[in-house]
């Protein structure tokens, strides 16, 4: 019977699951993922908790929790950097302490340092650790390792090319996938950013990519950016961002307020996420200051309710359409005049919870 | 051009900074004393999630500016928490307020060392390396200076036979410090200064408990921040003792550690990776290692202490529990944020030290647990 790995449907799996699935996978190690999130999952972790975490790392340990005697390891690798000298957030750094130390009972954990921080640094050696707790053979290791690489590759494709995080399956999507067609089918384009697990997370986002489709909107995420492009565009900001998650949030914000075929921008937060209130700021300056597109900011938490977030989407989406008549109607009357007086008239924003930071 | 600069307040930081500026013949502006009315202005104007420092931060700028300051001078980083990011967060909401600052930000030489030295040519204008050096080794020792005294005043708050003096001879010998100009002046100053706390009456025998003070560094040392805690404890009868002193940070950070015999962040961080295998970022290592470096030395407790949303001392909380109950050793978390209220606090407070002194009571046998 071979042995059973458990990964948490949290944090970065949204990003990693089809590399990690692939590399198990190859070294003949069973996968189990914890179960889609479900209210229930999300107490286990809330009670497991401080209060104070964000609502990921809550949840992930929720994930934890699910896994727990299903398996025989979990799979909580310590993500220390995934790109010279950056940083993902000290929470990432401390996850599998804060698990072993809070969890009585928790069973053995694989949490190796994937460390990119330094110069010449390589995946590679984090994967080797891992790869020798199951085999002696390096072959392979090396194998699975490529294997995994491969897999990494065709899974940042597909999300290239509008594939959701989290829905592309391992090793089976076709890298050139064109959903284009399918993905220009409303008739606004709306960018979301924010963390992969709180945007791909269904309940946690409460839906909101799938709603915004239903109500007419294409959804456009950063991830849909190559990285490179990201990255380019966050070389606007005075100093180079630490934080390789928002860096490629603020950088895709950016590409978006600027693109002309964009006409709305939503930013999805964590409450008390502490590099999402820095890069949250930052876009919302720059959205007063240099765009007249509305930005819709939604702040996550576990008490955030449904109803509420749907009146807010829909009357954002009301100003977005408005907004984007307004602006064709002036492209076509040239009379820039217009659209000055009825920017005036749209109201002060409402800074409690999210605000239209239009002006 | 002169440049009148200002930097942001931490505790007696200031004392500090301004000695070795002005020693340079830097124009120094000070920020008010951090108040309700700073924290108010950041309030109002920074991001609702920033962490306190930041928001103190920019309250302390606006404050300053009023009094003509057009310069900040800060410290960068390099993550992962968010001071690294502070002064540009800030610098933009300032900007979009209107104000007119031109910013210096002293981020760590990882790279260029030669840019960090511009940056400090650039506020000194033309002094010698030899004069620079100088300065910062004068206000290195001012800052040793006031901490000796602020170690002073932790033994004596609990033992005064008149409560409150200790602050007073505190306050009386912090002026002394602060009022040297010359590096030559210091060693008489520290001398007076400490026969001025020594004069206090005190009740040597009295029972005290106790309390190591862990926690992010700004909260520790900012007793706005805090809300006094150091004061409130030794009030409440508590010896405390602060895990983090800003000489000690200097040593560690800026000189490589290389003051020896002096406490170093090094052994903190050993004895925390049995529970937190990798740093974290500010202070989350130091914040554990301490708190089990308190329980070896005998401490009644342990107090952490972390502004709302810190994210290094969320990890470090989350532990606590585990080495608490390691070894057994009592510990609690006191976060603050803009909403803290004075009453809450000390209804808090109190009941820990309460616990506490029961605690050493029963060990002690004191207190005979009869049973019938
Ligand atoms: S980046 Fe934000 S949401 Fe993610 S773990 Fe860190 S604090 Fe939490
Ligand atoms: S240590 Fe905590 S309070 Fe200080 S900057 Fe970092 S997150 Fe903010």
């Amino acid at each position: 019977m071979s042995l059973k790995v458990g990964i948490p449907r949290a944090l970065l799996y949204y990003y990693y699951f089809p590399q990690w699935a692939a590399f198990f996978n190859h070294l003949g190690v069973q996968v189990v993922v914890s179960r889609e999130t479900t209210r229930g999952l999300l107490e286990k972790g809330l009670r497991s908790t401080v209060d104070e975490a964000c609502l990921p790392v809550k949840l992930a340990v929720g994930h934890v929790l699910d896994l727990r005697d299903r398996v025989d390891y979990i799979f909580l690798p310590r993500l220390v950097s995934m790109a010279r000298r950056e940083y993902i957030c000290p929470k990432f750094l401390g996850f599998p302490d804060m698990v072993r130390n809070t969890i009585d009972g928790i069973g053995p954990l694989i949490d190796c340092n994937l460390d990119l921080y330094r110069k010449n640094s390589s995946q590679y050696d984090f994967f080797y650790a891992v790869g020798k707790m199951f085999t002696r053979n390096p072959v392979k290791i090396r194998r699975a390792y490529h294997a995994s690489l491969e897999a990494l590759r065709r899974h940042c494709l597909a999300m290239e090319s509008g594939a959701l995080a989290g829905e592309t399956a391992p090793e089976t999507t076709p890298a050139h996938q064109n959903r284009t067609g399918e993905a220009r089918a409303g008739d606004v384009n709306v960018a979301v950013i924010g963390h992969p697990y709180n945007l791909y997370d269904r309940f946690i986002s409460m839906n909101l990519i799938k709603r915004l489709k239903e109500n007419g909107a294409n959804v456009l995420t950063a991830e849909q950016l190559p990285e490179q492009m990201a990255r380019r565009e966050a070389q606007r900001l005075p100093k180079k961002l630490f934080w390789t998650l928002n860096q490629r949030m603020i950088g895709a914000a950016y590409h978006y307020f600027e693109r002309p075929d964009v006409h709305g921008v939503i930013h999805v937060a964590s409450f008390g996420c502490g590099p999402d209130s820095m890069t949250g700021e930052l876009i919302e300056r720059y959205a007063r200051k240099w765009s007249r597109k509305p930005l819709l900011i939604l702040t996550l938490d576990e008490h955030t309710g449904e109803a509420g977030m749907v009146t807010r989407l829909e009357a954002f989406l009301d100003m977005v359409r408005w907004r984007r008549n307004l602006a064709d109607a002036a492209a076509a009357t040239t009379t820039k005049i217009i659209a000055k007086k009825a920017e005036e008239t749209t109201g002060a924003p409402d800074t409690s919870t999210g605000v239209f930071a239009a002006k | 051009m002169i440049v009148k600069v200002t930097y942001p307040h931490m505790g007696y930081m200031w004392i500090c900074v301004k000695a070795m500026l002005e020693y340079l013949g830097v124009d120094v502006v000070l920020p008010p004393p951090s108040s309700k009315k700073t924290l108010s202005f950041g309030v109002k104007h920074a991001p609702e999630f920033a962490c306190m420092p930041l928001k103190l931060n920019l309250g302390n700028f606006m404050e300053a500016a009023e009094l003509g300051a057009d310069t900040i001078v800060m410290a960068g980083g390099c993550g992962p928490c968010r001071f690294g990011y502070y002064a540009q967060v800030e610098h933009a909401i300032l900007e979009d307020l209107g104000y007119k600052y031109q910013l210096v930000v002293l981020e760590p030489p990882e790279k260029h060392i030669g840019e960090l030295l511009g940056k400090i040519r650039h506020i000194t204008g033309n002094r010698s390396w030899r004069q620079v050096i100088r300065g910062v080794r004068f206000g290195y020792h001012k800052a040793q200076a006031v901490d000796e005294l602020e170690k002073m005043a932790y033994y004596m708050r609990p033992r005064e036979i008149t409560a409150g003096e200790t602050d007073l001879a505190l306050n009386r010998a912090l002026k002394e410090i602060i009022a040297v100009k010359a590096p030559e002046e210091l060693p008489a100053a520290r001398e007076k200064a400490a026969q001025i706390m020594r004069a206090v009456p005190l009740d040597r025998q009295r029972k005290v408990v106790r309390v190591g003070l862990v926690g992010e560094i700004y909260t520790l040392l900012d007793p706005f921040a805090n809300q006094d805690i150091e004061r409130k404890l030794g009030r409440m009868g508590v010896e405390v003792d602060r895990s983090i002193h800003l000489s000690e940070w200097i040593n560690d950070h800026l000189f490589l550690g290389l003051a020896k015999n002096m406490r170093s962040s090094k052994l903190a961080k050993q004895k925390a990776l049995a529970y937190l295998g990798h740093f974290v970022g500010g202070h989350g290592m130091e914040t554990v290692g301490n708190t089990v470096l308190y329980a070896e030395q005998g401490f009644d407790g342990v107090i952490q202490l972390l502004p709302f949303t810190c994210m290094p001392e969320i990890v470090a909380q989350s532990i606590l529990p585990k080495v608490s109950a390691d070894l057994g050793i009592p510990t609690m978390t006191l976060i603050v944020d803009e909403q803290s209220g004075d009453a809450g606090v000390v209804t808090r407070l109190e009941a820990f030290v309460d616990l506490l002194m029961r605690k050493k009571e029963i060990r002690e046998g004191s207190v005979k647990c009869t049973v019938i």
